[in-house]
């Protein structure tokens, strides 16, 4: 039983994250993103290692797409439509919806671009009706053995984290996460669950991040600065994600400061993703979710749609352009336009994969090479924003510490932070952790349950319940735990064929076909009590008084029952009367004949306290005066 | 585990209502309302509007029982705030006692308010997000519609069972005593007056709302999911895994349908007992031939008594897919009645039904040349309607093609925008009147034609001859209709599909293969004859039925670590391996774990128990092993036979007394007596 981990993409790197994990034989992947930096073959992961022969659907069980980011999904169509993958499929309804909108949106940036086209829109389409939605905590029961399900991961509109089980063993892939709610989406949420193996980004694994609200008006300050003076804001994104929460907070700026300075989206595509968006808001945070019959926190009032004519235009404006990272595009062009002025601003959100322009700018950028044949002069304002919609370190160790898998793969950073994060995690956490670099693989024992039949009367016997709660103070994701712990004994058995039994012990003898054997210890001695005599009448009484005396020195001593009898677990004690008590063993020194005879018997559980009775009572016997002071 | 049936079904208005005891927990299913009940009750406008036209009826009132005149009014009917007609063999169950509550539908959640409240409730309960929040709505609209009517009525001096003596009931109409008192009289009790809209807020703070096969865990024992049932968007069947055995319970379901997400039957696969309550479609042809008869009567009746009216009926409609032919059916009566110059009042509450008869009428209207608007009156259908428009996730896969494709998923929102739907919250709506048109199309909740708008529009149109009325079939019309007579309008009654046809129910339950069948009794003629391939258990209205135990062991997962430190001993016979457990065991997640204990096992345990026979002549070998020598005496008591006693002389006095299943050392030496201890252990086996 184990799980083998075979990264494709995103070890110890930013781009096609694409992780294939073989749990008890059944192969998942997860992601199947694409390489922004590249534009050779190194930009789809490389999927020759997962099955020579090009047969994947014998090889693996499904797919596993956890948000609609190329990083995660861009190699997708290329998979299913040119590596003709046919086998399931599963993402989250936003996702399915959402997807097709980034995916033909880089398409055409590709085609744009002059690159030769890896998928058509017709390829796209067809990918995405092999596609089953699942929705948040739906459990969906692969195949017989596998079950995956999807939590709640904030990030962008439907990212998910996927839980996924096989047997006993079980994992949990995050995708990109982010543990702070922002202006539309919700935090991160997922159950306490048992696990082999965490395998979660770290884009942010070496930075703790400030207040959101600081770096909020930050942004806004800067905007504000620069339409206020005349000057352009361009703001490079995807269509989705990072545009529709930095319109949010604009809209809802531009409202209270009754601004009247334009907000443009480049294309249709953002203003259609908006519509999307509306239908999809029970995705969103509870408080945009909140407000969805009154006012949907989507339909923005003061975007409109950008006309090419416009960039030439005077006057200030707010532009939101596609693609991000100015990786090319419309974005770019805009960029060649109105970066060499020095009223205009640039604002990245966001991580910007290496290679890309958007990477290349800092505040100190005097001159940039968009191309091999161009270079822009850049005297614009650079404004980068780092809210991001993924977690910080602070969430990752919040993360990791509240699953404590037995294994953490760490991918979708790089090595620097995942070194960081690596060493935290296994001096702080005691968790074993590992960052396989792209096409290694990793692979570790899983936990597996011998499966028993246990009687009835074995569970029965078991403790009464005995509840425990428990909470998680640090990150409070998931409600109050509780659990019943009962301390059990019983007995295994295995016959040759058949299945291992639990039983309890009487249900043993039954099974072998005996009679239980007791084994049995007695004792019986003489105690001459003779001035403690005087004072009692019978027996009874006598009895009662040696055993208030044994109580002080027994503190598990009872009282004797109506016939003289102290029984205590298996040890009982009697005044003896049988003169031939075949148990009166001495050694023949102090037989004493107007002793009286104390006859006890005891199996070997209360062997401890058998012999701390009759060391006490015999040592009442030699201090007889002390239990006449006594009465 | 127990099973007993408190209600059952009355169509999609009036779900089962269920309890299953599994695991010592006390599971409720639904709990429902059963609003055909109000039909008693006079609606209000119409008691005024006697009150206003006293001398017209005054001699419609015969002086025959006097008593009752005063109680009833010239229909017959209750003029009294109504009373809500709750699960009678509910309030026969201690709440406190009860662990689960489990609402498939909204319909099932109507009566929820009343248990929430109660002291001593303290179940969980559990619904779909969907479900929670369409029921939510719908007791909302019940609250505002009930207050509207005690805002007419005035605040209430004396509540229905006050103004009801004995005398009265027994003078009261047959109809009317049964709805009241049921069939055999007892019911009374479960009459009571409405819950506030407080109590409806205070009852959803207890609803935890889940996904469709989302996984929720009740006290780490039952595993309880919530699957499609097709019915309504958001309604669900369960299916309930528990260490003993897993548990499906199908209600009211549909296969495929217009609007809900499809029939989900995978989880509900291979379950030990299968609990199947959905007989809201059970059309009898085998065995309720009465039920069959008087139902069909009712339709009849109606258009006898009415000069001018048409009756059809829909009742032997087969298919879901034929649901459209239905629903354009009726589109095209209602385009018959509007051309006419009439209204059509459509007083249905099914979510689904509405939202595609919306779309087909829109159809329908802009294929004619005759312009009219359709108005939606009811107190949250603006909520409604806005909350249609994000539950993509809960829908059929037509309607979530849409949302691919980039189209709204209903056409409802777009009719709105384009003011060819209206939607407004009451009648008295100031700009209902300012748009106000005759003919015209009103959709509105029924609360059994006795609160809301469709009481005044009933009593506006009900004697227009070109007028239409559309009513889902279940009530009693006759009675319903009866405050509107004359009736002179037409009356289109129809029945949408609301379960499985009873048909189709054999070979569901073949291919879901339980192990056992829960059904009512009065479908044992259907079933017995299918014994062979179905293991059925037959169970009767409140009769509680022990289902048998499957008999089978537990299964309990035992941690590897805890395993791999077993000391594992073969017996004489090599086949049988045993070992002592020791650990801690728990019920995660619907499973018995055993797991080591945190601290290790302490290295020596006292075995538990011992079998065997002590040979003598062994023991004696065995003690001079270790230094103990003896000698052996043969003895026969009076009272004991075959013992055998073995004298010890070294290295102390002791005695050795072995007999048939029990040896019994003697000595004061207790170094010596576990030394003897030890020997005669090693002689037996143990564990
Ligand atoms: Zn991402
Ligand atoms: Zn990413």
């Amino acid at each position: 039983m184990a799980i083998e981990c075979l990264v494709l993409g995103a070890g110890q790197e930013v781009g096609k994250s694409c992780v294939v994990v073989t749990i008890n034989g059944k192969k998942i992947m997860f992601d199947c993103g694409m390489h922004m930096g590249y534009v050779d073959h190194r930009r789809y992961p490389d999927f020759s290692r997962i099955s020579k022969s090009g047969d994947f659907d014998n090889a693996i069980s499904c797919v596993i797409i956890t948000h609609f980011h190329l990083d995660h999904i861009g190699a997708l169509p290329y998979f299913t439509e040119v590596c003709g993958y046919t086998g399931p499929i599963y993402m989250t309804y936003p996702t399915k919806a959402l997807a097709p909108l980034m995916l033909d949106d880089y398409r055409k940036v590709m085609v744009g671009r002059g690159e030769e086209q890896q998928f058509t829109n017709d390829n796209i389409l067809n990918c995405m009706k092999k596609v089953t939605a699942v929705d948040i905590k739906q459990t969906v029961q692969v195949d017989k053995d596998l079950q995956i399900r999807a939590y709640y991961a904030g990030h962008v509109l439907g990212a998910a984290m996927f839980y996924a089980s096989v047997g006993d063993a079980a994992m949990v892939y995050t995708g990109d996460y982010n543990m702070t709610p922002d202006r539309h989406l919700g935090a991160a949420q997922i159950d306490r669950l048992r696990l082999d193996l965490l395998i979660t980004e770290s884009t942010y694994g070496k930075t703790i991040r400030d207040s959101k609200y600081a770096r909020e008006r930050e942004f806004l300050k800067a905007v504000h600065n620069c339409v206020a003076s005349g000057g352009k804001v361009l703001i490079p994104t995807f269509a989705l994600g990072r545009a529709q929460e930095l319109c949010i907070l604009l809209d809802d700026y531009w409202e209270r400061m009754n601004l009247k300075v334009p907000i443009y989206f480049s294309s249709g595509l953002t203003i259609q993703a908006n519509l999307y968006y509306k239908v999809l808001i029970s995705w969103t945070s509870q408080k945009v979710k909140d407000t969805y019959a009154t006012r949907n926190a989507f339909n923005f009032k003061n975007v409109q749609s950008f006309e090419r004519s416009l960039i030439h235009a005077p006057g200030p404006c707010v532009l939101f352009a596609t693609p991000g990272m100015l990786s090319g595009g419309f974005s770019l062009e805009v960029f060649k336009h109105w970066a060499p002025c020095e009223y205009n601003l640039i604002t990245l959100p966001g991580y910007c994969v290496a290679g890309t322009v958007g990477h290349k700018l800092s505040d100190k950028t005097t001159k940039v090479d968009v191309d091999k044949d161009t270079q822009i002069d850049v005297r614009c304002k650079i404004h980068r924003l780092s809210f991001s919609p993924h977690t910080d370190e602070k969430g990752i160790m919040d993360l990791v510490n509240f699953l404590s898998p037995k294994n953490v793969i760490l991918v979708h950073g790089d090595i620097i932070n995942m070194d960081h994060l690596k060493g935290r995690i296994e001096s702080e956490l005691g968790i074993h952790s590992y960052c396989p670099l792209n096409n290694e693989t990793v692979s570790f024992p899983t936990t597996h349950f011998v499966k028993a039949d246990a009687s009835v009367k074995f569970i029965r016997s078991s403790l009464t319940p005995n509840f425990k709660f428990g909470k998680d103070e640090a990150t409070e994701m998931a409600p109050v735990q509780v659990c019943d712990e009962r301390v059990t004994q019983g007995i295994l058995t295995m016959e040759t064929g058949q299945k291992v039994k639990i039983l309890h012990q009487d249900e043993v003898l039954t099974m072998v076909g005996a009679e239980q054997t007791e084994v049995e210890f007695a004792y019986c001695f003489p105690l001459s009590l003779c001035r403690l005599k005087g004072h009692v009448t019978d027996d009874n009484s006598l009895i009662r008084i040696v055993s208030g005396k044994i109580s002080n020195e027994v503190v598990e001593f009872g009282v004797p029952d109506d016939m003289g009898v102290i029984q205590v677990n298996s040890f009982r004690l009697a005044v003896c009367k049988n003169d031939n008590c075949s148990f009166r063993i001495s050694d023949g020194s102090t037989v004493s004949s107007d002793g009286t005879f104390f006859c006890c018997n005891w199996s070997i559980a209360d062997k401890d306290l058998a012999w701390r009775v009759i060391s006490v009572m015999k040592n009442m016997d030699s201090s007889v005066d002390s239990v006449s002071v006594a009465l | 585990m127990k099973f007993t049936s408190l209600s059952e079904t009355g169509g999609y208005n009036l779900p089962p209502c269920n309890i299953v005891n599994l695991c010592g927990f006390h599971i409720l299913f639904d709990c429902p309302l059963d609003l055909s009940a109000l039909t008693i009750f006079s609606p209000i406008s119409t008691a005024l509007y006697e009150n206003l036209n006293e001398q017209t009826f005054s001699c419609s009132s015969s002086a025959s029982h006097p008593k009752t005149e005063k109680l009833l009014d010239k229909n017959n009917l209750i003029p009294t705030e109504p009373y809500y007609k709750t699960v009678e063999r509910l309030h026969l169950w201690d709440v406190s006692l009860i662990d689960v509550v489990l609402i498939s539908s909204p319909m099932g959640m109507l009566g929820l308010p009343f248990l929430t409240r109660t002291e001593g409730f303290s179940a969980k309960v559990y619904a779909t997000e969907v479900t929670a929040r369409l029921g939510q709505l719908l007791m909302e609209d019940l609250v505002a519609m009930h207050t509207e009517y005690t805002q007419f009525y005035g605040p209430k001096e004396t509540g229905l069972l006050q103004s009801l003596n004995w005398d009265e009931l027994e003078a009261l109409p047959p109809t009317l005593k049964e709805v009241l008192l049921g069939k055999d009289g007892t019911e009374l009790g479960s009459w009571l007056s409405l819950y506030s809209a407080t109590d409806v807020k205070e009852c959803l703070r207890k609803v935890q709302s889940l996904k469709y096969a989302e996984e929720a865990c009740y006290n780490g024992t039952l595993i309880i999911k919530a699957l499609s049932s097709g019915l309504e968007i958001g309604s669900c069947n369960w299916s309930l895994k528990s260490p003993k055995r897993d548990v499906s319970y199908i209600s009211s379901s549909v296969f495929s349908s217009g609007t809900a997400m499809d029939f989900d039957f995978h989880a509900l696969l291979g379950s030990d007992v299968l609990i199947y309550s959905d007989f809201a479609s059970w059309n009898g042809d085998t065995c309720v031939e009465s039920e069959n008869s008087s139902s069909s009567s009712v339709p009849v009746d109606c258009s006898t008594k009415s000069d001018n009216a048409h009756a059809w009926e829909l009742q032997d409609f087969d298919e879901s897919s034929e649901e459209m032919e239905k629903l354009n059916f009726i589109c095209s009566c209602s385009m018959n009645a509007v051309k006419a110059g009439g209204s059509v009042l459509i007083p249905i509450g099914r979510l689904g039904i509405i939202l595609q008869l919306l779309e087909l009428l829109a159809l329908h209207i802009e294929s004619s040349d005759i312009k009219i608007p359709i108005f939606i009156v009811s107190s949250v259908a603006e909520e409604l309607l806005a909350y249609t428009t994000i539950l993509p996730e809960w829908l059929c896969k037509d309607r979530q093609e849409k949302l691919y494709s980039g189209n709204p998923v209903f056409a409802h929102e777009e009719l709105i925008k384009e003011k060819k739907i209206h939607v407004f919250p009451s009648l008295h709506s100031h700009e209902l009147l300012m748009l106000w048109q005759e003919p015209c199309i009103v959709v509105c909740p029924h609360w059994s034609l006795r609160l809301g708008p469709v009481v005044h529009l009933l009593q506006r149109w009900h004697a227009d001859p070109n007028a239409l009325l559309v009513l889902e079939e279940g009530v009693d019309t006759d009675l319903a209709l009866s405050p509107f007579k004359p009736i002179a309008m037409k009356v289109l009654q129809c029945s949408f599909v609301s379960g499985l046809k009873s048909e189709k129910v054999p070979q569901l339950l073949k291919m879901l293969q339980p192990k056992l069948i829960l059904l009512p009794d009065y479908t044992k003629p259907y079933f017995n004859p299918l014994n062979e391939s179905l293991s059925c258990l037959f169970f009767n209205e409140n009769e509680t039925l022990s289902v048998p135990n499957p008999n089978k062991h537990l299964e309990v997962n035992i941690a590897t670590d805890l395993a791999s430190q077993l000391t594992l001993s073969k017996l004489k016979s090599e086949e049988l391996t045993i070992a002592r457990l020791k650990g801690k065991l728990f019920v995660d997640q619907a499973k018995h774990y055993i797991v080591a204990e945190k601290p290790t096992m302490s290295s020596k345990m006292m075995p538990l128990v011992h079998w065997g026979t002590v040979d003598l002549e062994s023991l004696v070998l065995a003690l001079e092993k270790i230094g103990v020598k003896g000698s052996m005496e043969k003895v026969k008591d009076e009272d004991e036979f075959g013992s055998n006693v073995l004298h010890v002389f070294e290295p102390n006095k002791g005695l050795i007394q072995v007999k048939e299943t029990t040896t019994v050392i003697s000595t004061e030496d207790e170094n010596l007596a576990s030394l003897i201890s030890d020997a005669v252990h090693s002689l037996l086996n143990g564990i």
